[in-house]
């Protein structure tokens, strides 16, 4: 059955495909993510323009099709329209949520499209042919090894976390694993859901609940924000306190270019990596080289020596 | 109705205490579990926080106890506020090359701000009254536009004020006035007015009589429509007034602003005493009610006793105790 099930797929796919490229010579590349209703996708969104018009002007006959969708089932019906509509070649996604939209990605390979996945995995494993994501452990890993390089044994240090979901678990879960055995006490952590009220809020309680805080990891510059002005507020920015936040944030890394001492670094968590995507997507059709796999972005820790490189000013984040 | 069996109880004995008194009681029990908790919890510090934090959600509420007691709702209180945060900063940022980076910009940022309120209080109330759409309807929909509003002002991302402004206008929420921060004055003022209007005027006993009964309200010459838009209007200045005092507060607006204000407002109101379907509101419990949602995730703050995961529980249960124990019938015989 489920044989039978893959060579009829396969045949329609050879098919489809087959009807696809003789219709026209033009690589049509279908680039499906969420609407961007917060700061990180809008740069996401900024991101995918710029790299839209760039890859559109090195290659004339690429042509990228950006959609984002409000919610899951938007972007299932987007994704049957870039296939029946477009009749893409191939599909960089970056789905709202893993499970509703692995049936509508396998559906879309089906049509004999190369997948690409940015970001959240799909709920079942080899679907997509590419697969581009951040690295949420080693940006808690990352984070946690700057506390240590600046604080001492004895010394304490409070955690905001995100909004309760596996990204933030395994952020938290690989800093607190880094941060043993190191005599960092960590005094608590609670969610602030990566919002900068909730990091003003959570923050403030921390500072009347524990006299002696030394650092914060944020997790998030929007955090960070709020807990800053948390941190202002009480007095308490002096004594080689410091913040950190993660994502990059363009206020974040011009502050760190111009040597703020209350958030001196940032971890990377780069809304830019829709562009690689792309990038790769495009070199899957245009490259002598092999393309296909998996590619995990690094956490890079941004210090004042190398925050240029990833200053982007007209980004909306 | 609830009028009546208020008087009732009143003659036979002191069970109305539970009732009238309920949310006061509450939020002492609140802060003698935070204290127990934590010592910190009753510093000064902490209680200043605590005021200046519920004064958004408590100003917000005023406004929803005269659309609640007449027996409307509105839904689009958070997003109201986004929105006007999000035009107040791109205004008072334009304003910088006019005007300079003085008290004057922050005025005239302030003032737009209070009549964009009373605006899109103006709107909700006109669509459910001339409209004759059902409010929960009307601000589900406006709830809607404010929201996508600011998130496209924002081009998805944050607004963010303009430093030099953002040094004058800091201190309405970091600055005190005799050791009360300006906040909670705005917060004080807003409650003393809303409690004069509701009890003290012909207004508020038309919104309670409109809340009970529209068609008799109707019958004894009340004009029904006027009042229920008024409603609104004042629910829209309060989102407004709560929104400047917001905004200095981080300097920023995107569509993350005011995300659920309106059900913690509306919360505030109903732990406060004031009935969902109209016809009886009380200022004085919303003002409690709004302290003690404050409360709550203060202290769930302030301990790791809970699991970090159960905080929305935590804050359920204690909604809920919270109202059951002004409802139940308390002691009274069984009819």
């Amino acid at each position: 059955m489920q044989f039978g099930k893959t060579i009829a797929a396969g045949l329609i796919g050879a098919m489809a495909f087959a009807g696809a490229a003789a219709a026209q010579d033009t690589i049509k590349i279908g680039v499906s993510y969420p609407t961007p209703t917060h700061a990180w996708a809008a740069g996401m969104n900024w991101h995918a323009e710029q790299a839209e018009a760039r890859l559109e002007a090195l290659y004339p006959d690429v042509d990228l099709i950006l959609i984002n969708s409000p919610d899951p089932a938007s972007q299932a019906s987007a994704l049957e329209d870039l296939v029946s509509i477009h009749g893409i070649d191939a599909l960089v996604v970056l789905p709202f949520e893993s499970e509703p939209l692995t049936d509508p990605v396998l559906n879309v390979k089906n049509s004999g499209a190369l997948i690409t996945v940015v970001d959240r995995g799909l709920s079942q494993p080899g679907i997509e042919d590419i697969y581009v994501a951040g690295n949420n452990p080693e940006l808690g890993r990352k984070s946690a090894e700057y506390m240590m390089s600046r604080l001492e044994s004895g010394d304490n240090i409070v955690i905001l976390r995100g909004i309760p979901t596996t990204i933030d678990n395994e952020r938290f879960d690989a800093f607190m694993a880094e941060i043993e055995g190191s005599g960092i006490n960590v005094l608590d952590h609670k969610h602030a859901n990566w919002n900068r009220d909730d990091g003003f809020d959570v923050m403030q309680d921390f500072l009347s609940r524990f006299p002696d805080i030394d650092a914060v990891w944020a997790q998030d510059d929007d955090i960070a924000i709020g807990v800053v002005a948390a941190l202002e507020q009480a007095g308490r920015t002096g004594d080689g306190m410091f913040v950190v936040g993660g994502a990059g944030m363009k206020e974040t890394i011009r502050g760190i270019m111009d040597g703020n001492e209350l958030v001196p670094v940032d971890v990377l968590y780069p809304p830019a990596m829709i562009a690689t995507a792309m990038d790769v997507t495009v070199a899957a059709f245009k490259s002598n080289g092999p393309v296909a796999g998996r590619y995990i972005l690094g956490a890079t820790l941004i210090t004042q020596e190398n925050a240029a490189s990833f200053y982007f000013p007209d980004s909306p984040f | 109705m609830p009028e009546l069996a208020q008087t009732e109880t009143t003659a036979r004995k002191p069970k109305l205490d539970l009732k009238m008194y309920g949310p006061a009681i509450a939020l002492v029990i609140l802060c003698i579990i935070g204290f127990s908790l934590n010592s910190a919890f009753l510093s000064e510090g902490n209680i200043t926080n605590l005021l200046t934090r519920s004064a958004f959600i408590g100003i917000i509420a005023v406004g929803a106890t005269f659309v609640i007691t007449s027996g409307g709702i509105d839904l689009s209180v958070g997003s109201m506020a986004a929105a006007i945060a999000g035009i107040m900063i791109i205004l008072m940022n334009a304003l910088v090359d006019i005007l300079g980076t003085g008290v004057l910009t922050v005025v005239v940022g302030a003032g737009c701000a209070v009549l964009l309120g009373a605006l899109a209080g103006l709107a909700n109330g006109l669509l459910t009254t001339k409209g004759k759409i059902e409010a929960f309807i009307v601000t589900l929909g406006t709830m809607g536009i404010f929201r996508s509003l600011v998130t496209y002002f924002a081009d998805g991302g944050t607004l963010s004020l303009n430093f030099d402004i953002r040094g004058t206008y800091r201190p309405v929420y970091y600055d005190s006035l005799l050791g009360v921060p300006y906040p909670v004055w705005v917060f004080a003022v807003v409650a003393v007015a809303g409690w004069l209007l509701m009890n003290r005027t012909t207004f508020g006993r038309y919104c309670t009589a409109i809340g009970s009964n529209e068609h008799v309200a109707q019958y004894s010459a009340i004009n029904v429509n006027k009042i229920k838009t008024w409603t609104y209007v004042i629910q829209g200045l309060c989102v407004a007034l709560a929104t400047v005092i917001y905004v200095p507060r981080l300097g920023s607006a995107s569509s993350s602003t005011g995300v659920l204000w309106e059900l913690e407002a509306i919360a505030a109101v109903i732990i406060g005493g004031t009935v969902l379907k109209g016809g009886y509101g009380r200022i004085g419990g919303t003002i409690f009610g709004a302290l003690i949602l404050t409360t709550i995730g203060n202290i769930l703050n302030f301990t790791d006793v809970v699991s970090n995961y159960l905080n929305g529980t935590m804050q359920g249960l204690i909604i809920i105790i919270a109202v059951w124990l002004q409802r139940a019938d308390w002691g009274k015989p069984k009819d």
